[in-house]
Parts: C-alpha cells; sequence; structure tokens
C-alpha cells in the first residue's frame, strides 16, 4: 500500500514537470508579447512611442530573451524561492494576487464535489433499481438535458431568474457589506446564501454525467452471481443492495474523481467569469487577454498542480476502497 | 446406499412451472416439472445447456433472475418438526421466503469466482449468514466461520479468513462457497454445476468433499450438472430434463442401465460412445512409425514477461495424417504451447521444424515474417469458443471466405469454394450470407472448422475444440473432424482437459504438467498403463459413467498434482 502510493507519488513529478511547460508554451502561442499588447493600448489612446522606450522596457522584463531562458528564470525562481514572477499588467508578484483567489476556487471546487457525488449516488441507484420506470426515465431526461446544456448559459439564466423573480442579488459570493469584512457568523452565511447558486451551475453537469456512471455501473453489478448468492444467503433486498452492488458500483465511480476534478475546475472558470466570483477564473481572463504571463502560467501551472493531486487522491482513494487494486 | 422408500421425504415439487416473458413470447425455462427429494438423498438434475435444470434449482430458492418468474405448481419443503410449507407460494421479497434461504436449503453455484464478491473478506461473506439467521454476534461468528473453513479443509484457517477470494484457487474458493452453505446446517444443499469450472482433480476432491459433509450432517443434495460421469459417481436419483420438461426419473442404476426415455438413452450413448476409440479409427491402418516427422518440437520453451516458465522444454513429434492429444489440466501450458507453434506467443527457446509439401525442412520457432505468413496457411488453428471466436459483423460466407482471399483466391472460385466447404462440414451451403449469432454453438464451430480448413492445411492445431459443446453434439465434431482427416490427409494436435475426448480421436497423447510433458505414447497405452504418477491421477480423478464402479473413493492422488 505504502509502496502503491510512493509509486503514483513519483508519477506525479514528471507530470507536474510536463505541465508547466505546456502552460509557459501556451501563453507563448499568441503572437506578440505584453508589451505589444501594451503598446497597442497606448497607440489606441493616441500616444506614440518610441521605439527606444520599448526596448528598454522588454529588456527589463526579460522579454528579449529566448522562451527557455525566460521558462528556467520562471522555474528556477519557483524552486528555489516560492517566486513565480510578477505581474506586469498590475504590478505586483504574483503570489500576493492569487492565493486569495486560488483559495475560493478550491472551496468552490470542493463544495461542487461533494454537491455532486451527494445527489449522484442516490439518484443512480434509485434511476438502476427502477431501470425503464417513469423515476428512470426522467432522472434519464434530465441528466442528457443538463448534459447538453453549457454551464455558462446556465449561469445566465440562472442569475436572470434569481435577480428577476426573487429579486436576490446575484453574483460574487458575498454581498456588497462582507466583501471586505473579516470572517463571522454574519459573514459565513451570506457565504452560504450566495455560494450554492455556482455550485449547482458547476456541478450539474458533472453530476447529470454521474448519475448515468453510477447507473450504468450497478445495472453491471446487479446481474452479477454475487448478488443472486447473497440473495441465496436469506439477506433482504436493500440490505443486499447496499453491501454488495452499490459497494462494488462506487469503485468506478471513485476514478472519475481523475476527470470530475478538471471539468469542475475549468467549469469554474468560465463560471466565474460570468457570475463574477472572487475566484481564479476573471484573474486568469484578464491575464491571458494582456499576455500577462508570469501571472497567467503561474495560474494554469497551480491549478493543474491541485488537479494532479486531485487524481492522486482519487488513485489513492480507489487502492483504499478496492482490495484487487491494492494488491496487484 | 438405501432406498428412498425408507426415508423421510424432504421436499415435494409438483407442477412446476417458470417463464420468462419476453417480447418475442413466453420462454417455458421449466414447464410441469414435478419430483421427490428425500432425507440424506442425492438428487441429480442432468440435462444439456437450455434444458432449464439451473432454473428449477433456483426456482426452489425463488432466487430467478428477472423477468423469470414461477407461475405454477407446489413445492412443499417438510421440516423435521413435521410443518409444511408451499415455497411456491411464498412472497420472494417476503420475510418467509428469506428465513428459509440459506438457513434451510443452501445453494452453491458453478463459477466460485464471480459468486462470491472480490472485495469482501471471505471471512465476511461466510460469517453473514450467521448474522442474518441467528444474529451471532462478532466474536462467535469469527470462532464459527475458522471452525467452518476447518473444515472444508482449507489449510490455516485462522489467516485464510482474513482473505479475499482473487488470493484463492477455484477449488479453494469452491469450498468456501461449500463452507458457507454450511454455516446454518441446512437440511437441503442445492448445487449448481458446483463442479464444472475446475479441473478434474480438483473436481474429484470437491465432490467426495460433498459426499463427506451430506454424511455427516445428513443432508438432501440436488446436484445439477451435465456431465453424466459425475451423476453415476454420487447420484441416488436421476432426474432427466430436456426443454423445461421431465424426459425421465428414476434411480440412478435404472437410468444408466435400463434408460426408458429415447433421450436419456441418447444422452447416454453419446457418453459411453466416447468412452472408446472412434470408430473411424478402428477401420484404419496405422500411421506408419517410421514416416518422417510433420512437425518436429525440440526444447520448445516459452517465458512469459513475469518469468513465469509456461512451456519447459517440451519435446513433440507429429507424423503425416496423425493425431496428436495434448492433455493437462488449467495452467499446465498446453494453450500456451499450442500457440507457440504458429509463433502467436513467441517462444522463448527450442526448435519447431516443419516440413513441407516438397520435403523441405523449415525451423518455425526462427522463421521470418514472410515464411511464417505462407505458414499460417499450412498451420491452422480452432478454438474453444465458438462464440467469441467468430466475428459477429460478417456473414458466414465472409467468415470462411477471409483466408481464402487472403491468399489470393478470386471471388467467383471463392463463393463455390465456400459453399463446398460448407456442404464438408455439414452446414447448408444456402445459409452462407447469414451471421454467426443465427447458428447454435455445435454449428458455429463447425463454421471455425470450414474456416480452418479452406485453404487446404496439413496440420490443425484444435485446442478445446469441443470443450463449449454439449455431450451429443460433442462425438458429432469428433466424428467430422476424423472424417475430414480420412478425406484430407489432415495432421492434428487435440488440445483437451478431456481424456475421453483424447481417448476418442488421438493416436497419440502427451500429458502435460507444469509445463513439462511427463508422459507420451500411443493413446490406449497411456490410459490403460500410465507410467507417470500424474498421469494415473489424473485418469483416476476421471468421473467414470457407470453407477455400478464408481471409482473416485479410490482413486490414486499425486502429490502436488492438486491445486486445493
Amino acid at each position: 500500500m505504502i509502496l502503491f502510493i510512493l509509486k503514483r507519488l513519483l508519477f506525479v513529478i514528471p507530470t507536474l514537470f510536463a505541465v508547466s511547460i505546456v502552460a509557459f508554451a501556451i501563453i507563448q502561442l499568441p503572437p506578440g508579447d505584453y508589451l505589444t499588447t501594451l503598446m497597442a493600448d497606448w497607440a489606441s489612446q493616441g500616444g506614440a512611442v518610441e521605439a527606444g522606450t520599448v526596448a528598454a522596457m522588454r529588456e527589463r522584463y526579460g522579454l528579449d530573451q529566448p522562451i527557455y531562458v525566460q521558462y528556467y528564470k520562471w522555474m528556477a525562481g519557483i524552486l528555489t524561492r516560492g517566486d513565480f514572477g510578477i505581474s506586469f499588467e498590475l504590478g505586483q508578484p504574483v503570489t500576493n494576487l492569487i492565493w486569495n483567489r486560488l483559495g475560493f476556487s478550491f472551496l468552490l471546487a470542493f463544495l461542487t464535489l461533494c454537491f455532486v457525488w451527494a445527489l449522484a449516488i442516490p439518484i443512480g441507484i434509485l434511476s438502476a433499481v427502477r431501470q425503464y420506470s417513469i423515476t428512470d426515465y426522467s432522472a434519464t431526461f434530465m441528466a442528457f438535458f443538463f448534459l447538453a446544456v453549457p454551464d455558462f448559459v446556465l449561469a445566465l439564466v440562472a442569475m436572470y431568474v434569481w435577480s428577476t423573480y426573487f429579486g436576490q442579488s446575484v453574483g460574487g459570493l458575498f454581498s456588497a457589506q462582507y466583501i471586505d469584512a473579516p470572517w463571522s457568523w454574519g459573514k459565513f452565511l451570506d457565504f452560504v446564501n450566495h455560494v450554492w447558486l455556482p455550485v449547482f451551475v458547476i456541478g450539474i453537469g458533472s453530476l447529470a454525467a454521474l448519475v448515468r456512471i453510477m447507473r450504468a455501473n450497478l445495472l453491471d453489478e446487479l446481474s452479477k452471481p454475487y448478488v443472486t448468492t447473497a440473495r441465496a444467503k436469506g439477506m433482504s433486498e436493500f440490505e443486499l443492495l447496499i453491501r454488495y452492488p452499490v459497494r462494488l458500483a462506487l469503485n468506478p465511480l471513485i476514478s472519475t474523481l481523475g476527470w470530475i476534478l478538471p471539468a469542475v475546475i475549468s467549469g469554474e472558470i468560465i463560471v466565474s467569469v460570468v457570475m463574477s466570483l472572487p475566484t481564479t477564473g476573471p484573474l486568469l481572463l484578464r491575464a491571458l487577454l494582456a499576455q500577462d504571463m508570469y501571472l497567467a502560467g503561474t495560474l494554469i501551472l497551480l491549478i493543474s498542480v491541485l488537479t494532479v493531486i486531485g487524481t492522486l487522491i482519487s488513485d489513492i482513494l480507489l487502492a483504499i476502497a478496492d482490495p484487487r487494486i491494492r494488491y496487484q | 446406499m438405501t432406498g428412498p422408500a425408507d426415508k423421510e421425504l424432504l421436499l415435494q415439487v409438483k407442477d412446476l412451472r417458470t417463464h420468462f416473458p419476453t417480447r418475442t413470447g413466453v420462454v417455458k425455462a421449466v414447464d410441469g416439472v414435478s419430483f421427490d427429494l428425500h432425507r440424506g438423498e442425492t438428487l441429480c438434475v442432468v440435462g444439456e445447456s437450455g434444458s432449464g435444470k439451473s432454473v428449477t434449482a433456483r426456482s426452489i430458492l425463488q432466487i430467478v433472475d428477472r423477468p423469470g418468474r414461477i407461475v405454477g405448481g407446489s413445492m412443499n419443503l417438510t421440516r423435521p418438526d413435521g410443518t409444511v410449507t408451499d415455497i411456491a407460494s411464498l412472497d420472494p421479497r417476503g420475510r418467509q421466503i428469506r428465513a428459509i434461504r440459506g438457513r434451510e436449503i443452501a445453494m452453491i453455484f458453478q463459477e466460485p469466482m464471480s459468486s462470491l464478491s472480490p472485495i469482501h473478506r471471505v471471512g465476511e461473506q461466510m460469517g453473514e449468514m450467521l448474522r442474518i439467521h441467528f444474529g451471532t454476534p462478532k466474536p462467535e461468528r469469527r470462532r464459527r466461520v475458522i471452525e467452518l473453513l476447518n473444515h472444508v479443509e482449507i489449510p490455516r484457517a485462522e489467516t485464510a479468513i482474513d482473505r479475499y477470494t482473487f488470493e484463492f484457487s477455484g477449488g479453494m474458493r469452491q469450498r468456501v462457497m461449500i463452507a458457507m452453505a454450511l454455516a446454518c446446517n441446512p437440511n437441503m444443499l442445492i448445487a449448481d454445476e458446483p463442479t464444472t469450472a475446475l479441473d478434474v482433480t480438483t473436481q474429484a476432491e470437491i465432490l467426495a468433499l460433498i459426499k463427506k459433509l451430506q454424511a455427516e450432517h445428513g443432508m438432501a443434495v440436488m446436484f445439477i450438472t451435465h456431465d453424466m460421469g459425475v451423476v453415476a459417481e454420487i447420484a441416488d436419483q436421476v432426474l432427466v430434463m430436456y426443454h423445461g420438461k421431465v424426459k425421465e426419473r428414476g434411480p440412478v442404476r435404472q437410468i444408466f442401465h435400463a434408460p426408458q426415455d429415447e433421450y436419456t438413452r441418447m444422452l447416454i450413448g453419446s457418453v459411453l460412445k466416447l468412452e472408446k476409440k472412434a470408430e473411424i479409427r478402428e477401420r484404419r491402418a496405422p500411421v506408419a512409425e517410421d514416416a518422417p516427422p510433420l512437425l518436429d518440437v525440440r526444447n520448445l520453451t516459452m517465458t512469459f514477461d513475469g518469468g513465469l516458465k509456461a512451456v519447459d522444454d517440451v519435446g513433440l513429434v507429429i507424423r503425416p495424417g496423425e493425431t496428436l492429444g495434448i492433455v493437462g489440466e488449467s495452467g499446465s501450458g498446453k494453450t500456451t504451447m499450442g500457440r507457440c507453434l504458429l509463433r502467436v506467443y513467441e517462444p522463448s527457446g527450442g526448435r519447431i521444424d516443419y516440413r513441407r509439401a516438397d520435403g523441405s525442412v523449415v525451423d518455425i520457432a526462427a522463421a521470418d515474417k514472410k515464411t511464417l505468413k505462407s505458414l499460417r496457411r499450412d498451420i491452422r488453428m480452432i478454438f474453444q469458443d465458438p462464440v467469441n471466436s467468430l466475428n459477429p459483423r460478417k456473414t458466414v460466407a465472409q467468415i470462411i471466405g477471409e483466408p481464402l482471399a487472403l491468399s489470393g483466391m478470386g471471388r467467383k472460385e471463392r463463393d463455390a469454394r465456400v459453399a463446398d466447404l460448407m456442404a464438408q462440414v455439414g452446414l447448408e451451403p444456402a445459409w452462407r450470407e447469414r451471421y454467426p449469432h443465427a447458428f447454435s454453438g455445435g454449428q458455429r464451430q463447425r463454421i471455425g472448422i470450414a474456416r480452418a480448413i479452406a485453404v487446404k492445411p496439413r496440420l490443425i492445431v484444435a485446442d478445446e475444440a469441443t470443450s463449449a459443446l454439449d455431450v451429443s453434439l460433442r462425438s458429432q465434431m469428433l466424428d467430422l473432424l476424423l472424417q475430414l482427416q480420412d478425406e484430407l490427409d489432415l495432421a492434428y494436435i487435440f488440445i483437451s482437459h478431456d481424456i475421453s475426448v483424447i481417448r476418442y480421436i488421438c493416436d497419440r497423447v502427451a500429458v502435460m504438467y507444469r509445463g513439462r510433458i511427463v508422459e507420451t505414447g500411443p493413446t490406449e497405452e497411456v490410459t490403460r498403463n500410465p507410467r507417470h504418477d500424474y498421469t494415473r491421477a489424473l485418469l483416476s480423478a476421471i468421473p467414470h459413467p457407470d453407477p455400478d464402479d464408481r471409482r473416485l473413493q479410490h482413486r490414486f492422488r499425486y502429490a502436488g498434482a492438486s491445486e486445493s
């Protein structure tokens, strides 16, 4: 078991290394760099810039060096000093800007996962046990509907409905008076009041997918011979269901964490922009538009790191849940 | 054995009918079955696949898979205290039937791997029985489970209790199943093909164990099987089923020695037919001993990546027109060896010298891709599973014509050849445009044979080619193979775990055990006077289809021969 975890941890290192390269490369993909964007901005406002100024700035930001040197400097800063570089646009170290938002991002992702799992399992079970019943057909219809609706559309519709018909403030994770206030009971209640809508919007697509997976897994398990064996023991139908087929159907569900987590994170980024949540989403969008490379790169890198860790956790959970994997 | 007359009646089944409503109509899986079962008696329910024997067994516990339902009849269970319950009238999800399941009537199943949960510990699954029926507290449960595991002769029961099923061998798993079934001291044990998935030596041990436990506990046993040999070894009473109906029932001696029903006679006949050498072979002249070998295998070795030596220094000779049997139990390496001959698996050492029709000799083990391709036209394979070895999306004509197309034959010519081939293996050429699913198991195996002989091979490697077939079809298929051998001058390498099949069709036999060949010789000689102890153990573990000559009790055991 310990060997298994160590092995998985060892795999994490090259994965993260590859992710960092890809993240850096993606940011370099569009033509030009932060300064070209900046110049274009200035030019559109009527300002003329001398070529010498641009060259001087490029040198100051290190943008005149080859890409691999820039990457090396960035990586060296992260690994040796925990220094993720400076945001060009905001003129601040990236570290100062992101931690708070990253925290909210992951809180939101975590809450979404809890929401998704807590609902997907019972609905999936019901759908499988009552296969081809009204319950099953309704669950199936809803699942396909929400799978098909893009989450940003859902976010817009939800916000519209909630504010027009219920007159509630939408957007953000807090009411105006609590945004900069220290944590208190009131702020917590306000947070709970706000957070459920984004959680619902981000999670519903994954929820639909998980319901389908749970249903399919369970249908497979229900016809397995060990279920008949348990029935022949004289076990009651409900105990039998929970103890055997459901328990076994959960195993593949655990491994879905590996792709549900990235889905939730990317959904969160898009939905956050629409609902203006104080998470990494809006910040990342702005950084990408401005080609603010260190900020964008760091965000992508950290989101990926946390996703890889999430996948690692799902691997470990699966090993705990399934002895067959543990003993391999 | 005492007759049933002086024993108490335990279960009386009358006119049982279990139906499966499907979209195309009602399938009458059990159609008016009646029988009596007495305390301490063994009733064997025998029949070929689809006869409804398994559904009958499951109907007794009301655990028939959906959409199956008991639609009529009665099943009166008499308890030792004299009370009687009609099981057929109980609600299949109700408390009353649950109290009978496991407590009064316990059941064991065919596939001991999938019949136990892979992720729950063995002890937990066994202990459940006690918790459900007696509410036994945990420490006592554990004590009792260890006792049961010891009872079924599982070594180191104290540690075995905390292990998972995949850590056990097939025989051990079936022992666990039996121990579990015995947990509540049931009056009746239903065993649904409990030894079909096991090797013969393991089967012999499980049968002996069930017999022993039956004598100790005074249980009645209802034993479902398709193997007449097993029936002859253990049955007191026999129920012969065909298409959901009882064809004949009676004491085992009467069924074997004086069968009344035509179907029973056919069934017994096809079993007895396989006890001897095939008639076709009797008429043949013996294969010339001095003929130059078609295939000469020397020091063949195959090691898997994990370091397992599946084939270990094997040497074989096969002459033109000869049938060589390779017999062995699961894990003996016989299938791996067969695949090495065609380089499906890469042998890790040794020579496979093949003599071409023109007399030139080529080493298959060292052949390059091009040579290999031409060799694979000379040496063909027939597989065990007639269902999965045919592509379901191709018509029969396409399947049989495929090797012909690969050898560059034109379309017109191919069509004519396919029709010839189908007629040759006993299939109607008019069926050529049908897909494999439209054919029965036996017909599918004929398609496989037609595909194998399409390019006029000189050697066919048949891997358990008749194992998936019912016994009545088995001898037909073997006769077909022998007939083709005469027509096409084929040599066969016949891989099987079934000695009776080997005895029927093979001129010579090689016995494999743990990757090595322990004995080779003319079939007659090896089966009559085995020299190696393993061969003796293997032969004596085979159930003999004669209730007057029960041999399993006196069988010879080979140290380390069995996995249980």
